[in-house]
């Protein structure tokens, strides 16, 4: 798997994001400037987290108009795989590559705590490797993560099974108090038509080695290695 | 010329800045004070002499970065 990780002024989880892809796919990762437009030979582009332009006016709003990103609607147009996470999916949202918006969360509060998501899609290239309902534990780190979509936009998600990701109690039970942000339905991860767009809130990058204290992100970058295995 | 673009969020998209200022507010005594809803002020320098001209660009910069047409609405003002 041949894969670039796009980075802003402001990205602060591109390296991380890189240990996990070369992890679970033995490739180093490209490290693709914002200001470049040629993706050509990648299988994967990964948007990771960070602050992209300060998060000034709207999380994402500058990044998603910055030049990289034609390349990456042309990339995702003809069928290619991208990542976000974070502030990668706050992007994808204001580029309108995924439906919806991520807004301040409900408390207000800029919320740096483990999570556990239950998996809705496990047919992705990015689920692949864990069950369907399973649930894994995934740090988060974010102020603005609280999805939103109109209830039009939100039915027509849950038909065509474009929610990936909830967010749910370590048993799996989607309820309120394991919803932390105020996000619609609970959703964590959302993914294209084609699911081949997915973006998410919560880091899996966090947990891809013992000694970070946990594996539970490593089977969604070991899925893709697999899936995207040249 | 300027414009002003004031970004709101669209009714029915949950405010929580404006319910937090709307409880500081009655902590601080003020009566009376129904929702509160909190949103951007954006003032824009333009070259443009025309104002509907003026009015139309400051609407096309609203539509493509100034406002997220998923959860903001946006109202322009044109001032010579």
């Amino acid at each position: 798997m041949k894969a670039g990780v796009v980075v802003f002024p402001g990205t602060n989880r591109e390296r991380d994001i890189a240990i996990a892809l070369q992890a679970a796919s033995g490739r180093r990762p490209r490290m693709v400037w914002h200001g470049e437009t040629e993706l050509a030979g990648l299988d994967l582009v990964v948007l990771p987290g960070g602050f992209s332009h300060g998060d000034y006016l709207r999380c994402g709003a500058m990044a998603a108009r910055s030049p990289v990103m034609g390349a990456i609607r042309d990339f995702a147009a003809a069928g290619g795989h991208v990542l976000g996470v974070c502030n990668g999916f706050q992007i994808l949202a204001e580029a309108g590559l995924l439906p919806g918006a991520l807004l301040r969360n409900a408390s207000l509060r800029f919320l740096s705590q483990d999570c556990h998501l239950r998996v809705e899609r496990a047919d992705t290239a990015f689920t692949r490797h864990y069950q369907p309902g399973q649930v894994f534990r995934a740090p988060m780190a974010h102020g603005d993560g609280n999805y939103f979509a109109d209830p039009a936009t939100l039915d027509r998600m849950e038909g065509e099974g474009l929610v990936a990701l909830r967010y749910a109690s370590p048993e799996g039970a989607v309820v309120p108090e394991a919803n932390p942000n105020g996000s619609a339905r609970s959703i964590a991860g959302i993914l294209s038509p084609n699911g081949r767009v997915m973006g998410l809130m919560p880091h899996p990058e966090d947990l891809v080695d013992p000694l970070m204290g946990g594996t539970d992100g490593l089977p969604l970058f070991a899925g893709m290695a697999e899936a995207l295995a040249a | 010329m300027k414009a002003i673009v004031m970004v709101m969020l669209k009714p029915g998209v949950l405010d929580p800045q404006g319910k937090a200022i709307g409880h500081a507010l009655q902590t601080l005594g003020f009566a009376g004070v129904g929702e509160v809803r909190a949103g951007k002020v954006i003032e824009l320098e333009l070259s443009e002499s025309d104002p509907a001209r003026a009015r139309a660009s400051a609407e096309e910069m609203a539509r493509k970065l100034l406002a997220n047409t998923v959860i903001e609405g946006f109202h322009v003002e044109i001032a010579s």
